[in-house]
């Protein structure tokens, strides 16, 4: 057997995968291209909002992408991913805000603007540390997967399966939304964590440090992919497809499957909190708003849209969602939940593979005829 | 004698033919007051293949249930081999030891190919951060396609398991089964929707099987039980009603009366 690269192991047989992430590469190339060395008055030049545009939904792909892990192949439906996402978020964010300094309103150089506003005297004991860009980026990984371990831990124990697992994810993202609004918990509360200057050095308004977020976005998204891609490529990965399909059965062969539960839940939840690290920069704000359930829901719906348990079905159902809703939340307002509502109606009726189904089975039909 | 409740395969014991496999002692399980084992005893020597048969509720399937792992009991024990205590356990470690179960419905993983069910059903090391490198060694390849053959799954190998019919997805269970190369067999009701060939094929694996391990069936075709049984046990409402040779079964005024409506 020739020896390939392992890159192109991880994609041998992964069609759909192989062109829908190059055909990404070309989009990024081309808009950080003409972002970057295209004059601003041509026709060809594209803005830096697109840029930033383009970045936030490839971190959205990506967690959909780790949402599309654990619910189109382990089958538990977690409608609290947004939570990991958050998380990480915050993690990134406490790193910006530190490199705020004294730039702030209030000109404090060891407190964040928000702090001053509450009259704290000093820095809280979990904001230390977050100086350092490393440390943040362990954390952000870090806190979202020792959550994700311990509800796990529990959830699966216990067996709780199906619709009651979907619940009580549901229930946690609520309920680290409602604590996050609280201005004592020292996040900034309901206004989030925001005004960023600049991160690793970098002028964050600058257009070289768009497109270079854009990029380290876009590679992030493809290692996601791989890493997936290889977890269900291999034997494991046809265990946690048997658990999605007979879990009682895979226990009597030997397998525990919890174990197996929460290694997938955890990685996926470690992939959605780089989304949500790699979101915050581009964005320039967090939230307790991103914890809320409906957000968690609406990307339950990229993934049924673009369809479960391909992987790259949910990073094709996540661009579409949003750019349709970046689109008709400025032209219909009023319109868009109404529209998004009845998409996930209509694509769960007639369209249960998703875009993805739609797709090959027109292709089926065209070879047919 | 100290029930040892360790996972290990050594306190299994040295198993020679004749040797008790399995003890079902005094096990009683009762769902919202209905006692659905009561008392439950016998005991299954390693070489044998014993046949357990008995009316609709008489606690064939809870019986299996109990000694898998899956529903644990109210009172009694229940030992594998020399010392280890099953009811200790918990499913996945009571497969691994070495007890292997074919369900009445037949159960195979449906979006994995006939070949990947095997695979799947493999003995082999199944803690989670093995699977996820490990490689099928050509003699375990070898032994999956072996398997296949014998099953006569061989033309299907990459077909998904889910289009395959009632009949075949009983072959599967079989080959998982043996794939699994468990000490102790459970067998629930494997003729079930095969042609009189097919139940010949089965009689056979079984019988085969039973030489270098244990074999429990349930059943309720009777000629298959005539043609493969040396020793049956009758079940009734829940704990042994009588147990001997086919012969002697069919000759038993208790049996005659409960089981066979007479």
């Amino acid at each position: 057997m020739k020896r390939q690269p392992l890159v192109l192991k991880i994609l041998e047989n992964d069609k759909g995968g192989k062109i829908v992430l190059s055909t990404l590469a070309v989009v990024v190339f081309v808009v950080a291209f003409c972002n970057l060395f295209v004059p601003s008055d041509s026709i060809f030049y594209i803005s830096t909002f697109t840029v930033t545009i383009l970045g936030k939904y490839l971190a959205f792909a990506l967690l959909a992408l780790a949402l599309d892990l654990v619910w189109g192949y382990l089958g538990v439906l977690s409608l609290g991913h947004g939570a990991f996402f958050a998380l990480g978020g915050y993690a990134w964010a406490m790193y910006l805000m530190r490199q705020i300094g004294d730039r702030g309103v209030y000109g404090n150089p060891e407190l964040p603007d928000f702090m001053v506003f509450m009259n704290l005297q000093e820095l809280p004991w979990f904001w230390y540390g977050f100086d350092n860009p490393l440390f943040a980026f362990l954390m952000v990984g870090l806190i979202p997967g020792i959550l994700a371990f311990v509800f796990g831990w529990f959830a699966f124990k216990s067996r709780v399966t199906g619709v009651y697992l979907s619940i009580i994810t549901q229930a946690m993202t609520y309920a680290l939304m409602l604590a996050f609004f609280r201005n004592d918990m020292g996040f900034g509360g309901n206004n989030g964590l925001t005004d960023f200057k600049d991160i690793l050095g970098f002028d964050l308004s600058s257009d070289s440090t768009r497109v270079g977020l854009l990029i380290i976005t876009f590679i992030a998204l493809v290692l996601g992919y791989l890493v997936c891609r290889f977890i269900i490529n291999s034997r494991l990965g046809r265990v946690v497809i048997s658990i999605r399909d007979a879990e009682s059965r895979v226990r009597f062969l030997g397998y525990k499957v919890e174990q197996y539960k929460l290694f997938i839940f955890v990685v996926s939840a470690i992939l959605a909190a780089i989304a949500g690290a790699l979101y915050v920069p581009q964005v320039g704000i967090i939230n307790p708003g991103v914890f809320s359930p409906l957000f968690s829901i609406e990307l339950v719906i990229w993934v049924a849209i673009g369809g479960r348990g391909t992987l790259y079905g949910a990073i094709i159902g996540a661009i579409i969602v949003s750019f349709a809703s970046t689109y008709f939340t400025s032209a219909l307002p009023e319109v868009w939940l109404y529209a998004l509502g009845a998409l996930f109606v209509l694509v769960t009726l007639y369209l249960p593979k998703g875009v993805v189904g739609l797709i090959s089975q027109i292709n089926s039909r065209v070879k047919k005829a | 004698m100290k029930l040892l409740k360790h996972e290990n395969e050594q306190n299994i014991g040295d198993l020679k033919k004749g040797d008790r496999i399995l003890l079902v002692d005094g096990v009683s399980v009762s769902f919202d007051g209905f006692k659905a084992l009561n008392n439950l005893s016998f005991s299954i020597d390693y070489g044998e293949l014993r046949c357990i048969i008995g009316a609709n509720g008489a606690g064939k399937s809870t019986m299996m249930d109990v000694v898998t792992g899956k529903t644990k009991p109210d009172e009694g024990h229940v030992t594998f081999g020399e010392a280890v205590d099953l009811l200790a356990m918990d499913e996945p470690s009571i497969a691994h030891i070495g007890v292997g179960r074919k369900f009445q419905k037949p159960t195979v993983f449906a979006n994995n190919s006939v070949f990947e069910n095997l695979e799947l059903a493999m003995k082999d090391d199944k803690r989670f951060f093995k699977t996820l490198f490990s490689k099928l060694s050509s003699e375990q390849k070898g032994k999956i396609e072996e398997t296949m053959k014998l099953i006569g799954l061989t033309d299907l190998a990459y077909q998904d398991a889910g289009i395959l019919s009632h009949g075949q997805k009983q072959w599967l269970e079989i080959g998982m089964l043996i794939m699994q190369e468990p000490k102790l067999l459970l067998v629930d009701e494997p003729v079930a929707g095969m042609t009189p060939q097919e139940v010949e094929n089965t009689a056979e694996i079984l019988t085969n099987l039973a030489k270098d391990n244990a074999v429990v069936v349930v059943e309720h075709d009777m000629e298959f039980i005539r043609s493969i049984a040396k020793k049956v046990t009758v079940l009734h409402e829940g704990s042994v009603l009588a147990e001997g040779s086919m012969d002697a079964i069919q000759n038993n005024e208790k049996v005659r009366k409960v089981y066979l409506g007479e």
